[in-house]
């Protein structure tokens, strides 16, 4: 079996820390992993704002990129439900295929794929997780508090095998942030009244640590933690996942 | 998109200068929420239940006219007077005309989004008619001049001493009384010399009933009864697609409603309607204003399923922080930033864009309407018919390029966290939209592209 790293662009170039803690978490689990050098962006930030008709070369980029490889995983649930949803290609539809069907988002290609049973992960620290709406309702990693269903959790199930880690209830626990791409300029006022909530829920709690599997929810709560000055810090789940 | 003050961002931010206000809205709506919850959960069947009605709304979708000429057939057998209407104007006209034949000048009205949606109060005035709206948040907002935030709750924008000051100035109640008791009480005796006096009453439809000519009005003050059997003439005005098949479905509807709404099991009055009382009459006016473009919308059709429960208002975080009137249509929320566009894509270009895409609407839509995948479509579509400004339109292809050119990506990536470190102000300024209440990120010295070169191979 041989995955390909996709790391999102803003990773890319402002949390690298991010994609390393995902590529070591693959190898440690025994996977052989390819990072191809050419990926650029999922063309999510276009589509999002009404502009898909313009993503056609980065999606023909994606293909070429991805086409070839068993799996494709990617440390966020919004960009693999972008490619799921949206990836196609004029000329290698069967290779835009493959890969919309065999992109997963890191916590469901552990549970699901790789069927984790331990890790040897150790977090001493009082740990709030955030939902991320793409990954959880788009992915449906973890149950959604709206649906009358059995709850059940992706994300949930890794975080409980680290060691030390206390996790915290929240008063809710699958709101939006208010990142929501390019929604966080064109909604200035609203985003941030969201994200001050969200951080006002993990602080009210104890939350030494936000975490989640969306690292653009987190930068956007991790802008608001700083400017109020706040010792919370953020974390994606990798960095959990594969501390020690 | 639209850059006037009657934007969505603009007349947010506009509402989030009282931060203590947002969170009092915020938490009253959820707290909504919250009860939908508990509603929900005590029937263990409530997911096969929306599914149920989603199934129903389909059919419907799917047979419309058949079950409109149903419904006119069988009601017009039961002695009510059918009217159709092909716009709101025709429909604004249609009610002047009964009025002025039986020389009515003053008319009582219970909820209805869809006279809301046709602007009848403003044009009924412009005539000489005087209309009291009997549901009490209608009348609240009515008093002050200002329209419905919600299609349940009209007056949830309103604290108690707002409500206070309003009736102080109209009722001339006690100044700064805020008792809730005492304020309903003065409501009702002013609603009830006008039920007594007034002799046409307008009612909304929740739903009707194509196999029996019948329709139902849900209310929990008993306004929408009080008006219609005291009056002579009621008239009930209704969207096309309000219409269900079979009287068992109301089964299902009515089950879901007032949970979905408010957490109720149902509506304190669930009133059902089949013919006039003798001596009396009963018109109801079948209003199109759009609907059949809409069914004519394969993305957006189902968004004709919608039974204005407000569930999806309830649920969201964007209208829980930026209020009812900030998305200037009369169907605000989720459900109106998705019917809006069809009646006019220019002034409502905005309204798909003030969501995040989080899909809580979707999930708890009784009738499980796409709601979100909705948004996103509208905005492309929008986009594409040249809604969009020039500087998002070069800001989008300048990313696009970008984004398809893996060495220039690199090359931008590298300048610009360079640019981050070396002169800050470039970016951490008034221009920034981000930077205004949030720090950036810092720029780590290396990409992920560049250690991997390094780290591995």
């Amino acid at each position: 079996m041989i995955v390909a790293l996709f790391v999102p662009c803003y990773i890319d170039q402002f949390y690298p820390q991010v994609a390393i803690a995902t590529l070591e978490l693959l190898e440690k689990a025994g996977v052989e992993v390819v990072y191809p050098s050419r990926q650029t962006c999922c063309g999510q930030p276009m589509a999002n704002s009404g502009f898909e008709h313009l993503t056609h070369d980065c999606d023909e980029l994606f293909t070429d990129n991805f086409g070839d490889y068993d799996y494709i995983v990617c440390p966020s649930g919004s960009c693999t439900l972008h490619i799921k949803d949206h990836l196609h290609s004029s000329d290698k539809e069967d290779k835009a295929d493959h890969i919309r069907r065999h992109i997963y988002e890191l916590t469901e290609f552990m549970t699901d794929i790789l069927q984790v049973k331990q890790l040897n992960a150790r977090f001493p620290h009082k740990v709030g997780v955030h939902q991320s709406c793409h990954g959880q309702r788009g992915l449906k990693l973890s149950q959604m508090s709206e649906l009358v269903a059995p709850p059940f959790s992706k994300p949930l199930q890794l975080l409980k095998m680290v060691e030390g880690i206390e996790l915290i209830d929240l008063d809710r626990q699958d709101e939006c942030c208010g990142f929501g791409g390019t929604f966080c300029v064109a909604e200035e006022a609203v985003s941030v009244k969201m994200g001050k909530d969200r951080v006002a829920d993990h602080i009210r709690h104890g939350a030494e640590y936000i975490t989640g599997g969306d690292m653009s929810c987190l930068m956007h709560m991790e802008g608001i933690l700083r400017r109020q000055n706040s010792p919370v810090q953020v974390k994606h789940i990798a960095e959990i996942l594969n501390s020690h | 998109m639209s850059h006037s003050d009657k934007d969505h961002p603009k007349l947010a931010e506009q509402f989030n200068a009282d931060e203590p206000r947002v969170d009092w809205h915020d938490e009253t709506l959820w707290w909504v929420r919250v009860k939908r919850d508990k509603a929900a959960r005590s029937i263990p069947e409530w997911e096969q239940l929306r599914e149920t009605a989603s199934r129903i709304k389909n059919n419907v979708l799917a047979n419309l006219s058949e079950y409109l000429i149903q419904f006119e057939e069988q009601a017009t057998r039961n002695g009510i007077t059918v009217h159709w209407a092909k716009d709101g104007k025709e429909h604004n006209a249609i009610v002047l005309g009964l009025l002025q034949k039986h020389g009515i000048d003053r008319m009582v009205k219970s909820k209805s989004m869809l006279t809301e949606e046709c602007h009848l109060n403003d044009y009924l005035q412009q005539h000489g008619i005087e209309v009291i709206d009997t549901d009490l948040g209608e009348r609240i907002v009515q008093m002050r001049k200002e329209p419905p935030s919600h299609i349940v709750l009209p007056a949830i924008h309103l604290k108690k001493q707002d409500v206070s000051d309003t009736f102080h100035e109209h009722l001339q109640t006690e100044k700064g009384n805020n008792d809730p008791q005492f304020l309903t009480q003065a409501a009702r005796i002013h609603l009830r010399e006008k039920f007594l006096t007034r002799r046409a009453a307008l009612t909304g439809v929740n739903f009707a009933v194509a196999e029996t000519g019948e329709f139902v009005v849900c209310t929990n003050e008993g306004n929408a009864d009080m008006g219609a059997h005291l009056a002579d003439i009621h008239i009930a005005s209704m969207g096309f697609e309000k219409i269900i098949p079979q009287r068992r479905h109301l089964s299902v509807f009515l089950r879901l409603l007032a949970r979905s709404a408010t957490g109720q099991p149902i509506t304190t009055y669930s009133s059902h309607f089949k013919k006039p009382r003798k001596g009396a009459e009963m018109h109801i006016v079948l209003v199109d204003n759009g609907r059949s473009t809409q069914l004519g919308r394969k993305d957006f059709r189902n968004s004709l399923k919608c039974i204005r429960c407000g569930a999806c208002f309830n649920t969201c975080p964007v209208y829980r922080r930026s209020g009812g009137h900030s998305y200037h249509t009369a169907i605000a929320g989720p459900i109106g930033s998705i019917l809006a566009p069809n009646l006019d894509m220019r002034k409502y270009a905005d309204l798909p864009f003030a969501s995040t895409l989080c899909g809580s609407c979707s999930n708890v839509c009784p009738v499980k309407i796409d709601i979100h995948d909705q948004l996103y479509k509208w905005r492309q579509v929008l986009m594409k018919e040249g809604y969009g400004s020039t500087i998002k339109k070069m800001g989008m292809k300048g990313m696009t390029f970008t984004l398809s050119h893996p060495g220039f990506y690199q090359f931008a990536g590298k300048a610009g966290r360079w640019a981050m470190k070396a002169a800050p102000f470039i970016i951490n300024n008034k221009l920034n939209p981000w930077y205004k209440q949030r720090d950036m990120p810092s720029p780590p010295k290396e990409s992920f592209g560049e250690w991997y070169k390094k780290n591995r191979k």
